[in-house]
């Protein structure tokens, strides 16, 4: 399926990637395109190596890539710093988004959101002209301007840290957006909130991979492609039927199709 | 193991200000006898009462041991190898800064502490001191037309006597501790401030000591005194040239504050720490103390200390006075090999004092950073108040960092908090930052600052600003 003709290039390309940390193998061999206005979602057993793939992509430190490439916009990215990633347009949202006592939560979407327009080209905003910005973004995830004066994540519920990621989201106008269980611990309104997020900010020029254990998100954002990894390696690729298949027979069903090494 | 290749990367910004100034210098010779004391004191036309002051403290200072309670390690100091007076040559009576030693102006220049009339500071009076003499006093006029006083102690000591003579060691006795005594005895020159009754001083008032040859200590004194009323904000900036020996820095600032009067005392201590392996660098071993006599008086340090190889140092309050307040808001940050045991104590003797303690210590390389701090309730601190804040945050994993708080209660009718905390910058906060597209360097400043925010927001503006700017420069590659 991935190998059908597109008409635009892919903004991410994955080809043939193995990676480990501490010495041990984590990624198998991953291969994955994400062409422009793309949705696709990987699922997958814990520990089979979905959020390491996504950290990854997003240059966590922590990684060795052993083989393999990853390609942005055409470009390889294997060796740019996690920051150089980010401000070209890739973002990582994450599964435990971490908290920083002490730097407020406004000043460090400002800073974030500067790195990224410097990138672009664009003029950076000083904090009157972002606070304007920034209250616009707020309405998309349904928080309070009071979230901004916290220190980042530092006390957010479960539900705010995950707004927190997509409000982030919001203002950084990625290319492609990984967002690693950003539906885990919500609960059903947090979760329209977070979905409709979602697809207000991706567009026809925007990829968006979306790692997940339950097809309750997939209810509400349909993905193009749904792939199943497994010890390191996806193992099959379906449509959005694929999810449902799997919501009703369980990952042991897939277990047939681990190839043989 | 933190970004390991990004670290190897980071260029480290040298010490800025680690330039000597070629000047002429007058020394007088190595060692520490009576002789010496004598000498120095003449060099200075001092009174009598002041010479019996400096022999009364040296014979107490020998028949003292060097304190080793703080556990630091350092190679025995020779008090016989130092000099202790150093003064760049210049006319006997300057009588205005265009007689000062250009070389002396550029020096202050290049510090970024500019004394001549044309480009002096606008809002900040200057006392600039090198090595061991006062060089220069911007604003003296200004402020002597509001009453206040603002010179050096050694011209205070000429024109001020009876002040001196009244207040000079009633704060920090001779006899207080090996290193006050030593500086009671070869005391060469620093800051003399006298705020009259009611006035609030119009503009801050700032030291600039700067020391520059190699083999002289310095051991300035400060005397601080606000009278009924009176209100002053008081900065204090120190740097030094890099030498790959130690240098011996014993200063002593005495503050009194009476009935309703607020001093505020700022550091920003940048003495030379030595380098990566831990070779040269000052050893800052300072007595700091003020006395809150007054009633309802009111105490404030706030300290920014980065530099030094080694900082030994406690600013204090004694609080006598009725509902008197003492404040100690602190950063001390480490980096390489350097060591810092500070903290402060606040001993409450008078009913209803209060007194606050906020301290940061930040670690990094291989550096040991110590809280070490005294809270005392006298038997007649009657409804006294204290809280304490102590947190310590950890860089990369080989440095250490202790608290070591002492409470001492004999009034049951007063209370004492203390809070304290330990963290240490993960890689995954620093990975979070980057990637939001926030460089590395500029996420471990932001983590840094956001950690030492409550201190900052005690400092005078420009203050604060230049301290986030110099914690920033000191951590440039310490994340390993």
């Amino acid at each position: 399926m991935q190998s059908q003709m597109k008409e635009s290039d892919p903004i991410l390309e994955v080809e043939n990637l193995s990676a480990s940390t501490d010495n041990l193998p984590i990624l198998k061999g991953v291969s994955l395109s994400v062409y422009p206005g793309e949705i696709h979602a990987i699922m997958g057993r814990n520990g089979c190596g979905k959020s390491t793939l996504s950290k990854i992509i997003a240059g966590h430190p922590s990684y060795n890539i052993t083989n393999g490439d990853i390609k942005f916009l055409g470009e390889n990215i294997n060796s740019l710093e996690p920051e150089e990633r980010a401000q070209s347009g890739i973002f990582l949202g994450f599964q435990y988004p971490i908290e920083i006592p002490g730097v407020s939560n406004l000043e460090f979407l400002r800073v974030s959101t500067n790195a990224r327009r410097k990138f672009l080209n664009k003029e950076e905003l000083d904090t009157f002209d972002f606070e304007e910005l920034v209250k616009e973004k707020l309405e998309l995830v349904k928080m309070d301007h009071a979230f901004l004066s916290r220190s980042v994540n530092q006390g957010f519920s479960g539900g705010e840290k995950k707004r927190n990621e997509i409000l982030q989201m919001a203002l950084l106008e990625p290319k492609i957006a990984i967002l690693d269980e950003t539906d885990s611990g919500l609960d059903i309104d947090a979760l329209r909130i977070v979905a409709s997020g979602i697809k207000k900010i991706s567009n026809a020029q925007t990829g968006i991979i979306l790692i997940t254990h339950y097809q309750r998100l997939l209810d509400e954002i349909e993905p193009n492609y749904v792939h199943v990894m497994s010890d390191g390696q996806i193992i099959k690729t379906g449509g959005s039927d694929l999810a449902l298949e799997l919501e009703k027979k369980g990952y042991e069903w897939t277990d047939k199709f681990i190839k043989k090494t | 193991m933190v970004n390991e290749n990004l670290v190897k990367d980071v260029v480290k910004e040298p010490y800025k200000y680690g330039f000597v100034t070629d000047i002429e210098t007058e020394k007088i010779s190595k060692g520490l006898n009576e002789d010496i004391i004598r000498l120095i004191s003449q060099k200075k036309e001092e009174p009598k009462y002041l010479l019996d002051f400096r022999l009364k403290a040296f014979k107490k200072w020998q028949k003292m041991n060097e304190p080793d309670w703080a556990g630091l390690g350092y190679k025995q100091i020779d008090y016989q190898d130092i000099i202790y007076y150093s003064a760049p040559k210049q006319k006997e009576k300057i009588s205005s800064l265009d007689e000062v030693d250009p070389k002396l102006l550029e020096t202050f220049d290049k510090l970024g502490i500019p004394l001549t009339e044309q480009k002096k500071l606008t809002n900040v009076a200057v006392d600039a001191v090198f090595d061991s003499v006062s060089i220069a006093t911007t604003f003296r006029e200004e402020l002597a037309e509001h009453g206040v006083i603002f010179c050096s102690i050694s011209e205070a000591v000429k024109n001020h006597s009876d002040l001196i003579e009244k207040y000079l060691g009633t704060v920090v006795p001779a006899s207080d501790n090996y290193f006050a005594a030593l500086n009671s005895a070869v005391f060469s020159d620093g800051s003399f401030v006298y705020i009259p009754k009611g006035v609030a001083c119009p503009m801050d008032l700032s030291s600039y000591f700067r020391i520059n040859s190699g083999d002289s200590g310095q051991f300035e004194r400060t005397l601080i005194i606000a009278e009924e009323s009176s209100s002053v904000s008081y900065l204090e900036g120190c740097t030094a040239p890099m030498f790959d020996t130690n240098t011996l820095h014993a200063a002593v600032v005495e503050l009194i504050a009476l009935d309703d009067a607020s001093i505020k005392y700022s550091t920003v201590q940048n003495w030379y720490a030595g380098d990566e392996e831990g070779i040269g660098g000052i050893f800052n071993f300072v007595t700091k103390r003020g006395k809150c006599l007054g009633k309802r008086s009111k105490i404030s340090w706030s300290q920014v200390e980065t530099g030094s190889a080694i900082t030994w140092k406690y600013p204090s309050c004694l609080l006598l006075g009725e509902e008197s307040v003492g404040e100690f808001y602190s950063v001390a940050l480490t980096n390489n090999l350097q060591q810092a045991d500070t903290g402060t104590k606040m001993i409450h003797i008078g009913p209803k004092t209060k007194s606050t303690i906020v301290s940061k210590g930040i670690s990094a390389g291989n550096s040991i950073n110590s809280y070490r701090g005294l809270v005392k309730m006298g038997t007649k601190a009657i409804g006294s108040r204290n809280y304490s804040q102590c947190d310590s945050m950890l860089i990369g994993d080989q440095a250490s960092a202790n608290t070591f708080p002492y409470i001492k209660s004999q009034q049951p009718n007063s209370e004492i908090e203390h809070e304290a905390s330990t963290c240490r910058i993960s890689e995954d906060q620093l990975f979070y930052l980057q990637s939001r597209g926030i460089e590395f360097e500029e996420a471990v400043s932001m983590m840094v600052s956001g950690f030492c925010r409550d201190v900052f927001n005690q400092l005078p503006m420009e203050f604060a600003a230049e301290a986030d700017k110099l914690l920033a420069l000191k951590l440039e590659g310490s994340v390993g």
